[in-house]
C-alpha cells in the first residue's frame, strides 16, 4: 500500500502523505461515519424517550406554581420572619390581594389551592372561597370612585387615560375583537405605579384570554384599588397635564376621606384560616421554586414550617409500599430461581432436538400478550374459578372453602412468577449450555458423589445464570404495574400502581414524578449492575 | 405422592438391571397410580374411597395383565384406553369417556413403564434406587413446571368457546355437549364496535411504530457494529435504556413532556411512544446478527467493484435481513401488547386491543376477553414460529449449523 521503503522520512502513504496522518484520516472518517448511522436514532431516542424522562425528573422538584400565581406575595413574604410573628403584617395580605383578584380573573387560584392543600389539607377550600370576595374587596374601591365621579367606571376613559393616543385611536375604532396591542402612555409608569401594573394585567389578561378590547370592557375593580393606593401614596401627578388630570386631581383631594380597606381583616373576615399560621407558613414554605417536597412526601416525611419531620402514622404509607415492593419482587425472584433452575438444567442437558421442542414451552409464554397471560390467571385463581373448581371437584376443599387466591399478594405473585418465569430461563440456559459436561463427569470419577460435583463443580459454574436471571426478573418485577392492577387487589399492588393513581387520579404529579425518580434510581442502580455482571450486549432474545 | 411410594417399595428391591419384579414391585406401583384416578373418580361420584380401592385393583390388574400377557405394546396401549373409556362413559357420559380415554392413555404408559424397567432409562446402569427415584422425581418436577408455564395459556382456548358468559367450565362443556360450546364470543369480537376500533388502533398503531423503530434501529445497529465507534458503551446504554426503565416511569415522562408539546392523546404521539419502546429489541437482534458478520465479504465485494452501496444491498442486507425481521417482529409485537404507556399518552380515540382488554379485565369483565386472548395466543404462535425460522435460516446463510 505505501512505498515507504523509497523515502527515509516518515512512511508515507499512496498520495504522499505520512502514512500516520493518512491512516489517522481514515480512522476519523471510519468513525465519523459510524456516528453519522448512530445519529439518527440516538437523536429520535433523546427527544422521544430521554426528555421525557428528564422532564419527569425535572417535575419531581419543580414548583414554580406558588411563583407564578403568587408573584407579590412571595416577595412580601420575603421580608416576613415566621419566627418573631407566626402571622404576617399587612403588607403581606396587600401583596396576597393583588395577587389573587388576578389569579382569580385568571381561573387559576383553585389549581394553586390544589398544589398546597397536599401539603395541608384544608387550603383548597380556603383558595376556592376567596377568588370570588377578592373582588367584593376591591369593589368597595370601585364604589366610592364611581360616586365621586362616573367617568371613573368609563371604560373608555381609562382607556384613554392609561393608553397611547395612538393606540387609543385605533383601539376606539376598533369594533370587534380584541383590537391592537395596549400600549402604554408614557410616563403613566412613574405617575401612578401600582395603578399602571393593574391596568397592565387588565389589558393583557383582556386582550389574549378574552380577546377583547381593554376600550370596551369593563376596568377590573382592582384597578380603583390600586389608584387609590396610588392617590393616597406617592403619586407624581402634579405635572401630568394630559388627559383626565382634572378628574385625577380632584380624585386626589377626596380620597382622604375614602373608606379605607384593612386587607389582612378583610382576608379573616372571608375565611379565618387566612389567620392561621399554619396555612401562611405553608405558603412561604413553598414559595421557592424548587422544592425538595415531593421527595420528603415520597418517603414518609413532611416539610412543614418548623422543619422536615415524620408523616402522621395513618399518611405514612409510601415506605410501606416501596418495602412491599422490594419484598415482593425478591419473592419473586426467588420463586423463578426455584422453578427456572431444574427446567434450565434440563433443557441444558438434554439431546438438542428434544430440548428445542421443550424450549417452546418456555418460549410460547414468552411470546404470549401480557394481558393474555394475566387474564388466564385471573380465570384461573378466582373463587369460582378453574383451580377452586378442580380443587373442590376432587375432593380436596369443600365448597365453603374454596381458596381466595386473588386481588391479594398470593395473586400477584403467582401470576407474576409465571409471567417473568422465561426470563429467569433463558439467561440461565445460555449459561448452563456453556458448562462443559466432563467437568462433572471429571468430578465423579474423582469420587465426588453426585451432590458434591455438583454442589461444588456445576453450581458455581451456573451462578452467572443466576445472577443474570435474577437481575434481569427483579428490574422487570419492581417496575410491573398492569398485573399487580389486575390481581394484587388492595394488598397485592406496587408503588406503580401509586405512580398511576397519583397521575390519572390524584394529578399530584409532582408526587408521581417523585415516586418514579426513586424508583428510576433503584432499577438504574441494578441495570448498572447489570451492565457490569453480564454486559448489556450480550442481552438474548428468544 | 405417588412417587413416594415407589420409594417404600422400590428401594431394595431394584439392585439388578432388567425388568423389576412383578409382585413386589410392577403390581403395587402400577396400582398406587391406578388408585390415585380412581380416587379422583370416585370423588366426583361422591365415593372417594370406593373409586380409591376400585382403582388400585384395576392398576395392579393392568399392571399384571400387560405386562404378563400383552407383549405388544401398541395393543395394550390401545385396548386399555377403549376399556378405561368405556368406563369413563358409563360414569360420566362423553365427557367421562374423554376422560376416561385420557387416564387409560396414562396408566397403560405407566404400567409399560415400570413393567418394562424404562424408568431407568436417564440414569446409569450402576445408579442406585435412591437415584433412580431422585432421576424421576425431578423429571416429574419439570413437567410440573412446564405444565405451570403452559396450562394458564392452554386453558383459556377451550374457556373462549363457552356458550355461557362465565369463566369457568361448565357441567355441558365438561360432558362434551354441543350446546356448552358457541362461538358467541368471538361473534361478539368481530361485530362490537368497541373491540373492532380497538383493533383496528392496534393495526394501526403498530405497524407505523414498526417501521420508525426499525429504520432508525437498522441503521444504527450497522453503525454500532463498526470496528471503531466513539463512546460505544454509553451510545449503547442509552439505546437500550427503553428496555430497562420501569414501562410506568417511562409511560409517566412521557404523558408530561408529549403534554407539553401537545403530542399527547394523538396518534403521532403513541406511535413515537411504542418506536421508542421498540427500538431496543431491534437494536439487540440486529446487532446480534451482525457479530457474526464475516467481514472479508465486503472486501471481497469491494475487490470486485461493487460500490458501497451495492454492497450493502447485495452483501450486507440479504445476511442481515433475519435479524432485522426478527427484530421488526420484536418491535411489532411490543406496540402490539404495550397497554401502560398507551393508557397514558394515548386518548379515547388511541384505544388499542390491550388496553380494551385491561379495561374489560377490570372493569365489565366480559368473556369475549377469551375470545381475544385466544386470537392473540395463535398469533404469537405464528410469530414465535417465524422467529424460529429466521434464527435458523440467518445461522444457515452464516455457515453455522442450526442448533
Amino acid at each position: 500500500m505505501s512505498d515507504a521503503t523509497e523515502t527515509s522520512g516518515p512512511m508515507l502513504a499512496a498520495d504522499g502523505r505520512p502514512l500516520k496522518a493518512s491512516l489517522n484520516r481514515a480512522l476519523r472518517r471510519q468513525k465519523l461515519r459510524a456516528l453519522m448511522l448512530i445519529a439518527p436514532l440516538l437523536i429520535f431516542i433523546l427527544v422521544a424517550f430521554i426528555a421525557p424522562i428528564a422532564d419527569m425528573l425535572f417535575r419531581s422538584v419543580e414548583n414554580g406554581i406558588v411563583e407564578e400565581t403568587l408573584p407579590r406575595t412571595v416577595e412580601a413574604m420575603d421580608e416576613w420572619d415566621a419566627d418573631a410573628e407566626p402571622v404576617p403584617g399587612e403588607e403581606v395580605y396587600f401583596a396576597l390581594f393583588r395577587d389573587m383578584f388576578v389569579a382569580s380573573e385568571k381561573k387559576i387560584h383553585t389549581r394553586l389551592g390544589s398544589r398546597l392543600n397536599y401539603e395541608t389539607t384544608g387550603i383548597s377550600s380556603i383558595f376556592r372561597q376567596s377568588g370570588r370576595e377578592v373582588e367584593d374587596i376591591a369593589e368597595i374601591y370601585e364604589d366610592q370612585f364611581d360616586d365621586l365621579n362616573e367617568n371613573w367606571t368609563e371604560e373608555i376613559f381609562w382607556a384613554e387615560l392609561m393608553g397611547d393616543p395612538d393606540w387609543f385611536a385605533e383601539a376606539s375604532a376598533t369594533e370587534d375583537g380584541p383590537g391592537p396591542d395596549f400600549v402604554l402612555k408614557e410616563g403613566m409608569e412613574d405617575r401612578l405605579p401600582l395603578t399602571t401594573e393593574a391596568y397592565l394585567a387588565f389589558a393583557e389578561f383582556t386582550q389574549t384570554e378574552d380577546e377583547d378590547n381593554p376600550a370596551s370592557e369593563n376596568v377590573w375593580p382592582l384597578v380603583h384599588a390600586m389608584l387609590y393606593h396610588d392617590l393616597t401614596g406617592d403619586a407624581a401627578i402634579d405635572g401630568y397635564t394630559g388627559f383626565g388630570s382634572e378628574e385625577l386631581q380632584a380624585a386626589k383631594e377626596a380620597v382622604a376621606e375614602f373608606e379605607a380597606v384593612n386587607y389582612k381583616q378583610a382576608f379573616l373576615d372571608i375565611d379565618e384560616d387566612w389567620g392561621s399560621a399554619d396555612v401562611m407558613q405553608t405558603i412561604k414554605v413553598y414559595s421557592p421554586t424548587y422544592t425538595p417536597g415531593y421527595f420528603l412526601t415520597a418517603v414518609d416525611l413532611q416539610l412543614n414550617p418548623e422543619g422536615v419531620e415524620a408523616q402522621p402514622d395513618d399518611q405514612a404509607i409510601y415506605l410501606k409500599l416501596f418495602w412491599r415492593t422490594v419484598w415482593m419482587s425478591l419473592t419473586i425472584t426467588v420463586a423463578t430461581i426455584l422453578l427456572g433452575y431444574p427446567v434450565a438444567f434440563l433443557l441444558a442437558n438434554l439431546p438438542m432436538r428434544v430440548s428445542s421442542l421443550l424450549m417452546i414451552l418456555v418460549l410460547l409464554p414468552f411470546w404470549t400478550s401480557l394481558l393474555v397471560r394475566t387474564s388466564a390467571w385471573k380465570v384461573l385463581l378466582q373463587q369460582q374459578g378453574v383451580i377452586n373448581d378442580v380443587l373442590v371437584w376432587s375432593g380436596l376443599i369443600n365448597e365453603a372453602g374454596r381458596l381466595v387466591m386473588i386481588n391479594n399478594q398470593l395473586g400477584t405473585i403467582i401470576a407474576m412468577t409465571h409471567i417473568l418465569l422465561p426470563f429467569m430461563i433463558l439467561p440461565l440456559y445460555s449459561v448452563m449450555a456453556t458448562i462443559p459436561p466432563s467437568f462433572v463427569r471429571a468430578a465423579k470419577s474423582l469420587g465426588a458423589t453426585n451432590v458434591t460435583a455438583f454442589r461444588r463443580v456445576y453450581f458455581p459454574q451456573s451462578v452467572p445464570g443466576i445472577g443474570a436471571g435474577s437481575i434481569l426478573v427483579f428490574i422487570l418485577a419492581i417496575g410491573y404495574y398492569i398485573t399487580p392492577a389486575l390481581v394484587g387487589g388492595t394488598t397485592g399492588i406496587f408503588i406503580s400502581n401509586r405512580i398511576a393513581y397519583h397521575i390519572s387520579s390524584s394529578l399530584n404529579w409532582g408526587l408521581a414524578a417523585a415516586l418514579g425518580t426513586i424508583l428510576l434510581a433503584a432499577v438504574l442502580i441494578l441495570y448498572w449492575a447489570y451492565d457490569r455482571i453480564v454486559g448489556i450486549d450480550n442481552v438474548k432474545l428468544g | 405422592m405417588t412417587d413416594a411410594t415407589v420409594n417404600d417399595t422400590g428401594d431394595e428391591l431394584i439392585l439388578d438391571k432388567g425388568e423389576p419384579p412383578m409382585w413386589g414391585f410392577t403390581v403395587p406401583v402400577v396400582a398406587v397410580f391406578g388408585g390415585f384416578f380412581g380416587f379422583l373418580a370416585g370423588n366426583t361420584n361422591d365415593a372417594g374411597l370406593m373409586g380409591f380401592i376400585l382403582g388400585l385393583i384395576y392398576g395392579g390388574a393392568l399392571g399384571f395383565i400387560l405386562n404378563s400377557f400383552v407383549p405388544n405394546r401398541t395393543a395394550g396401549r390401545w385396548v386399555v384406553i377403549g376399556l378405561t373409556a368405556v368406563l369413563g362413559f358409563v360414569l360420566g357420559k362423553w365427557g367421562g369417556a374423554a376422560a376416561g380415554a385420557i387416564v387409560g392413555a396414562v396408566m397403560s404408559w405407566v404400567a409399560y413403564w415400570i413393567g418394562r424397567g424404562h424408568y431407568r432409562d436417564g440414569v446409569p446402569i450402576y445408579a442406585t434406587a435412591g437415584q433412580t427415584l431422585w432421576h424421576n422425581t425431578y423429571l416429574f418436577i419439570c413437567g410440573f413446571i412446564f405444565f405451570f408455564l403452559i396450562a394458564p395459556i392452554l386453558t383459556i382456548i377451550p374457556l373462549s368457546f363457552n356458550a355461557e358468559n362465565f369463566f369457568t367450565f361448565t357441567p355441558e362443556m365438561l360432558s362434551l355437549s354441543p350446546e356448552g360450546y358457541s362461538l358467541k364470543h368471538y361473534q361478539d369480537f368481530f361485530t362490537n364496535s368497541d373491540w373492532q376500533s380497538a383493533m383496528w388502533n392496534s393495526l394501526k398503531i403498530a405497524p407505523m411504530a414498526t417501521i420508525l423503530a426499525v429504520g432508525f434501529g437498522t441503521l444504527a445497529a450497522i453503525g454500532l457494529s463498526q470496528p471503531h465507534v466513539p463512546f460505544r458503551r454509553a451510545i449503547m446504554a442509552i439505546l437500550i435504556s427503553p428496555m430497562i426503565v420501569p414501562l410506568i416511569i417511562s409511560a409517566a415522562g412521557m404523558y408530561f413532556f408529549y403534554s407539553r408539546v401537545n403530542l399527547q392523546g394523538t396518534y403521532l404521539g403513541v406511535v413515537l411512544a411504542h418506536a421508542a419502546l421498540g427500538i431496543p429489541f431491534v437494536i439487540i437482534t440486529v446487532t446480534a446478527t451482525l457479530v457474526g458478520f464475516d467481514r472479508s465479504l465486503t472486501r471481497a465485494s469491494a475487490n470486485l467493484g461493487a460500490d458501497p452501496v451495492t454492497t450493502f444491498l447485495r452483501i450486507q442486507m440479504p445476511l442481515i435481513l433475519p435479524g432485522v425481521i426478527s427484530g421488526g417482529l420484536f418491535a411489532f409485537i411490543t406496540s402490539f401488547d404495550e397497554v401502560v404507556v398507551v393508557l397514558f399518552v394515548g386518548s379515547a380515540q388511541q384505544k388499542t386491543l390491550p388496553w380494551q382488554m385491561f379495561i374489560g379485565l377490570r372493569e365489565q369483565i366480559s368473556p369475549t376477553i377469551l375470545a381475544v386472548a385466544t386470537i392473540l395466543v395463535v398469533i404469537s404462535i405464528a410469530l414465535l414460529t417465524t422467529v424460529e425460522l429466521l434464527r435458523r435460516r440467518s445461522e444457515r446463510m452464516r455457515g453455522l449449523a442450526p442448533s
